[in-house]
């Protein structure tokens, strides 16, 4: 027994303080792993944010995004023609779905829209499979896959860039929401729809809107990813990731979408580096959702939400 | 004899409140349970029975208990799987360590065990709803899966990692394992699935089925005629995860004959839920009709470019038909969110009326 | 009834308040419901009518005071609580089941008085089928009560307006409430409904002896079918008594008039 408390409560501490280069360098992994999830959960919170869709398919709006912007280089497309073209694919994609699913889906429960989003998952990843293939991809867009050494601790470049295209656009996205007339209107829209729609707020335009700034988001999301692991059809199961760290970081949160990412990200790194051996490893697959179960059972609304007072 | 009702007054309430009020209706699915017991086995190649019939009816019994759940209580599940997981392994350590317990009574038992199960992942629905409930099933899936595949206890410490089907009879017929045939599987399914379609009709058009209807349908005001949330959504858990446990120990038993954890990772939750809500979210012929539509379709995308003379790939093949359940399942949220069961009633209706539609 | 109903008031309030963070929604309310009466509750919008209504059914629990039902203290109960003892209601922009038909929404209202047992009801064999029988028998005379004969199989998410607030009634009907809480009845009617509305009120009233508290804002309706008025203005109680009484007080015409604030 004792033993056992020793392995699950102090060896790993040891290890960690033991070798503090290693242990940087696994914290870095998991925060690249949790830019990624925030970047995901941030289209997440975007869409529900405006049209209180949630959205499945934002995953697969990554790989979409990824699989596009591939097939564009791969036919030899120059990077910025490539991503230009990739970013008016994603909005013209937005403005389909907002056609398509949304409008006659409008005023449906929530619970039917997350099930049509989960149909439009599927439709997307054969429907983009079968037009850029199936095969895994490497992406490069010039940005070196190599590391250099500082301390003792090792630093990919490639995640390097990541880690700072995701702050900038987290902030750029802040500062949309905050200042722009559009950002005011989403809120509004947000806040409540028929109040937005009586005051002239075209709440139409407002989801292709926010369906397009989440497919760029999704662009991102996809190349940082793409870079590093290569583009495949693994890259719509971050999605599924995205999910706990939205239960942790609260559904209507941006600030909440990057502090969950990151919390799922480098705990899960952790978990699977210094506990993952006690229990025969692999615990990365489960770890996000039982701690976001675990969340919700003590604060349903997340760190950042607000107390729901359910109205009757 | 015409198919109509007008002429024919119900006396009683008893006869209203029966599953089909329509004579012609009970007559004819009573002829087709019976023909559906003797005929397959009699008539239906191996081919039939082994790659549509018999996965046909364990996925029917799946979609009834996430019918259950997701269509009569409005609980979203993501993790059939993982419950289907736990009504597998369960009847693999029942039947090596028990080798004379009966098989149907193992099948039953594993079914107690995944109840228990989701009895357990169940337990968030009070406090949380919709989606975030979706995420704590996710939760389930994820888990149970790892957990099967990290614990060498639940297959026996096989090196292989598999479990498999032994030998085991029902009245003198060998109804699993490798020496059994086609038909009697295809039997031994068709009778589950047949008393548990009962059973699932019965729950729901009384006291049970109308509780769950009323939280889903406004759970404030279910609570104000007295139906307690918690007890009645662990209720539908419960009940839902028993069939897909039951399903789960079917599918390896009665079907696969030996499997890993794959078989019953994420994507077979998604494909219960699809056959859920393309067959008719709330109806236990729609779970027929949808676990129907999703065995035959793959079957037909394979034979159909075949037969016009195209040469389809596997994986384009696999592409459209992600598309299709895909286009559909949005197809059938927005214009007919009751499924292919309420296009069938439609049929009816219209028979109802022929030849005089007006 | 088999047991004498024990005396005094059905329905007790005593120095209920109920807050939502700062705002204090209901402010030490009191009133008390007869056995037998048709009270109304009335004021202006956002005056806590429908909070104080559901502070009874159990959704809300009061910040302070006590509620008490025939004479035992309830203040804290769950509204699946509350229902057992006998308290049913409709709400203000109807809640049905509309997925279920008008038939399964009234044999819900039925849940209390039926007995479960799983596996009978599994096989719906025996007891289970011959309850589910006499249920329907009760609840076809609630039908027939409220002349919803014709539209018994249909969905009611697809009923008029109108008619599903007769369904809601016939709903909290079936559980045979000793107190019967109707938030806005007839709101959104027409003047016919509205009077159909009525007579129905009043029959329930005097046929089946249920004790009724109702919101309403129809001044006339109040007038003629309640036994008492209790006014309610900015959460605060501002009056109480018999509907002539009411109609000349003078903090009920400055509530409803407007009065100058100097």
């Amino acid at each position: 027994m004792s033993d056992l408390l020793y392995m699950v409560l102090v060896a790993p501490f040891k290890d960690m303080a033991g070798s503090p280069a290693f242990l940087v360098e696994v914290l870095i992994g998991g925060v690249f792993a949790g830019l990624m999830y925030s970047l995901v959960a941030l289209g997440f919170v975007l869409i529900y944010k405006a049209s209180g869709v949630f959205n499945f398919a934002q995953g697969v709006m990554v790989l979409f995004a990824a699989l596009t912007l591939v097939g564009l280089l791969e036919r030899g497309a120059p990077v910025v023609v490539a991503l230009a073209l990739t970013a008016a694919v994603m909005v013209g994609l937005a403005y389909a779905i907002e056609r398509v699913v949304l409008r006659p889906l409008v005023n449906q429960p929530q619970i039917i829209l997350f099930m049509a989003t989960i149909g439009l998952n599927f439709f997307l990843e054969g429907f983009g499979e079968m037009a850029w293939g199936a095969n895994v991809k490497k992406l490069d867009i010039g940005i070196p896959d190599r590391s250099f050494i500082v301390r003792g601790v090792q630093i990919n470049e490639l995640e390097l860039t990541a880690a700072v295209t995701a702050a900038v656009l987290v902030t750029l996205l802040a500062l949309f929401f905050q200042t722009t007339r559009i950002g005011l209107a989403l809120r509004a829209v947000a806040d409540d729809h028929e109040a937005a729609l009586s005051i002239g707020i075209p709440l139409k335009t407002i989801w292709v809107v926010v369906w397009s700034v989440a497919g760029v988001v999704a662009i991102v999301a996809g190349l940082m990813w793409g870079a590093k692991s290569g583009v495949q059809f693994s890259l719509s199961l971050i999605a599924l990731k995205a999910l706990p760290v939205l239960i942790l970081g609260g559904f209507e949160s941006v600030p909440g979408a990057i502090v969950g990412g990151l919390i799922i990200g480098v705990g899960e790194k952790l978990g699977e580096v210094y506990w993952g051996p006690l229990v025969g490893g692999a615990i990365e697959n489960w770890f996000a959702y039982v701690l976001a179960l675990a969340f919700l059972l003590v604060r349903p609304q997340g760190l950042f939400g607000e107390k729901i007072i359910e109205r009757v | 004899m015409i198919y109509r009702e007008a002429g024919r007054f119900k006396t009683s309430y008893a006869s209203d409140q029966a599953i089909f009020p329509i004579v012609q209706d009970r007559v004819f699915v009573r002829a087709a349970v019976v023909a559906a017991f003797v005929v397959p086995p009699l008539v239906a190649g191996d081919y039939w029975l082994q790659a549509i019939l018999i996965p046909f009816l364990i996925y029917a019994l799946a979609a009834i208990g996430l019918n259950l759940l997701t269509g009569y209580a409005g609980q979203l599940s993501l993790g059939t799987g993982g419950f289907m997981a736990v009504g597998a392994y369960s009847a693999f350590k029942l039947t090596t360590a028990f080798p004379r317990l009966s098989i149907i009574a193992v099948f039953l038992l594993s079914g107690l065990a995944a109840a228990a199960i989701g009895l357990l992942f169940g337990i968030p629905s009070l406090r949380i709803k919709g989606f975030y409930l979706a995420v704590a099933t996710l939760a389930a899936q994820f888990f149970l899966i790892w957990l099967f595949n990290k614990v060498a206890w639940f297959t026996n410490y096989a090196s292989s990692g598999t479990i498999t089907a032994p030998d085991r009879t029902v009245l003198g017929v060998t109804v699993t394992g490798p020496n059994a045939t086609a038909a009697a599987r295809y039997v031994m399914a068709l009778a589950f699935v047949t008393v548990f379609a009962l059973v699932a009709k019965n729950l729901v058009r009384g006291r049970i089925g109308r509780s769950w209807m009323a939280i889903r349908d406004r759970d404030i005001a279910a609570e104000i005629i007295g139906v307690r949330p918690l007890r009645t959504k662990l209720l539908a858990f419960g009940i839902s995860s028993f069939y897909c446990g039951v399903a789960g120990a079917e599918l390896v038993f009665l079907y696969l004959g030996s499997a890993e954890t794959l078989a019953f990772d994420i994507n077979q939750s998604f494909l219960v839920l699809f056959m859920v809500i393309i067959g008719g979210l709330g109806s236990v012929l729609g779970s027929f009709l949808g676990a129907a539509f999703i065995i035959l379709l793959p079957i037909f995308l394979t034979r159909l470019p075949h037969s016009l003379g195209l040469i389809m790939s596997v994986a384009l093949q696999k592409q459209i038909e992600l598309m299709i359940f895909g286009g559909l399942i949005l197809f059938f949220l927005i214009v007919e969110p009751h499924g292919l069961a309420r296009l069938w009633q439609i049929g009816k209706e219209k028979l109802r009326l022929w030849p005089f539609p007006h | 009834m088999s047991h004498p109903a024990p005396a005094g008031p059905v329905l007790e309030v005593d120095g209920v308040s109920v807050r939502f963070g700062a705002l204090i929604a209901v402010n030490q309310v009191s009133l008390s419901v007869g056995r037998g009466q048709i009270v109304a509750i009335i004021g202006p919008n956002g005056a806590g009518k429908t909070t104080l209504l559901n502070a009874v059914s159990g959704f809300y629990h009061p910040y302070e005071g006590r509620i008490a039902f025939e004479g035992k203290d309830r203040t804290r109960l769950q509204p699946p609580d509350v229902a057992a003892l006998g308290i049913a209601r409709t709400f203000q922009n109807v809640a049905l089941f509309k997925g279920m038909s008008v038939l399964d929404n009234i044999m819900t209202g039925r849940l209390l008085k039926m007995r479960g047992s799983f596996l009978l009801e599994a096989l719906y064999w025996g007891p289970a089928k011959r309850q589910e029988l006499e249920h329907r028998a009760f609840v076809e005379r609630i039908i027939d009560f409220l002349e919803i004969q014709a539209i018994r199989k249909t969905p009611a998410g697809r009923l008029p307006y109108g008619l599903q607030k007769r369904v809601e009634l016939a709903r909290a009907l079936a559980a045979e409430p000793k107190l019967l809480l109707l938030d806005e009845p007839m709101a959104g009617m027409n003047v016919e409904e509205k009077e159909d509305m009525c007579r129905f009120i009043l029959d329930v009233n005097h046929e089946f002896g249920t004790t009724i508290a109702l919101i309403e804002h129809d001044m006339g309706v109040v007038m003629d079918i309640c036994d008492r008025v209790v006014v309610l203005d900015y959460g605060r109680k501002i009056a109480d008594g018999p509907p002539a009484e009411v109609r000349k007080d003078q903090a009920v015409l400055d509530a409803y008039l407007g009065v100058a604030h100097e």
